[in-house]
């Protein structure tokens, strides 16, 4: 259960971002998870509704785009599909992964008070 | 408040930021390493399902390494020193994690343990991960290289069954090998599937029990010192 701990870092991180200005509300958190990241969404989902409760992210949404796993020849550019040997048949190269790993956060939308 | 067109909503901006979400660990991660390598200390992480083998590798490691190598390391479990305590008994200068509910160690841990040890007196320093073959492969700890613990036992489809793993492994410990007269287990069914979720599939059968393949694991590792850190075996 990282999930927990990924999300705990997750509100560290807008809460910093937050801080800048300082009377924003936090609509809305971005992120990106990929396929082999090792992250479970809907696990990541429970902890953030649980632990938002008492962070900056208390009425902010939040947003996950999946990324798909793509592994290709570092040499040719060919793609490697997931399930096959990981390593390119033309080239003799070990496969890359190019998409999928990622575990980011994008951005974070604030709404500003009346001025 | 839109200022467009007077609806009332309310003026969002995006902030953006593009960053790991671990970006903390990682920076923790990048100094632990920097550690490292400037003391000429080999860390390891060593990671596996609970019971595939990490300890008694590490028992058998220190055994064949004995007075020629200096060891220690770090072993992370949810709840005892058990682990800690047999890598004293064979002479790895060893400190417990422990880590409660967690279920994996985070550099923060890792670095926390070290200011109790003499670690930069050290050859090499092996990071005993919890036993779990998930949550520990996506924190970096300052390692120099990834091993994974797999035991025959577990049977032939666990690398597709946890790919991010074995995805992030450098080396794949078969450990259990002397089980194998024992067990409907085929090697080459194991290979495979590591070659379907690991780019470069570096495996090495061991047995703690029997000491096979020990040497070819002590090689490998020596591979891992930088060139100037390498003593002729």
């Amino acid at each position: 259960m990282h999930e927990y701990s990924i999300v705990s870092s997750l509100l560290d991180r807008v809460q910093r971002e937050s801080a800048a200005h300082p009377h924003a509300i936090v609509r809305s958190v971005h992120v990106r998870i990929g396929e082999l990241a090792g992250v479970e969404l809907p696990l990541l989902r429970t902890a953030y509704a649980t632990f938002r409760e008492r962070s900056v992210c208390v009425t902010a949404e939040l947003e996950i785009e999946p990324v798909a796993a793509r592994w290709e020849c570092p040499r040719c550019q060919q793609a490697i599909a997931p399930g096959a040997i990981l390593r390119c048949a033309a080239c003799d190269r070990a496969a890359h992964l190019v998409a999928g790993g990622e575990i980011m956060l994008d951005r974070i939308e604030l709404e500003l008070p009346d001025v | 408040m839109c200022s467009e067109c007077g609806c009332g909503d309310p003026e969002l901006v995006p902030v953006d930021v593009h960053e790991h979400i671990l970006a903390d660990n990682q920076a923790r991660a990048a100094h632990l390493r920097a550690h490292f390598v400037e003391a000429g200390v080999l860390a390891i992480n060593l990671m596996g399902s609970p019971g595939a083998g990490k300890t008694a590798i590490l028992e058998q490691t220190a055994r064949s390494l004995a007075g020629r190598r200096r060891l220690g390391g770090v072993s992370g479990d949810l709840a005892t020193d058990r682990d800690a305590r047999r890598l004293e008994a064979v002479g790895i200068r060893a400190r417990a994690i422990t880590t409660g509910s967690a279920c994996h160690l985070d550099a923060r841990m890792v670095h926390d343990a070290l200011h109790h040890m003499a670690w930069r007196e050290l050859d090499m320093f092996f990071i005993e991960n919890v036993g779990n073959l998930v949550c520990p492969a996506i924190y970096d700890l300052g390692q120099a290289a990834n091993v994974v613990a797999l035991s025959i036992t577990e049977g032939e489809d666990k690398p597709l069954k946890y790919p991010v793993m074995f995805r992030h492994a450098d080396l794949v410990l078969l450990t259990k090998i002397d089980l194998l007269p024992y067990l409907d287990v085929d090697l080459a069914t194991i290979r495979v599937a590591l070659a379907r979720v690991m780019p470069e599939p570096r495996v090495i059968a061991v047995s703690g029990k029997t000491g096979e393949g020990i040497t070819e694991w002590l090689t490998w590792l020596e591979a891992q010192r930088a060139p100037a850190q390498r003593v002729a075996p």
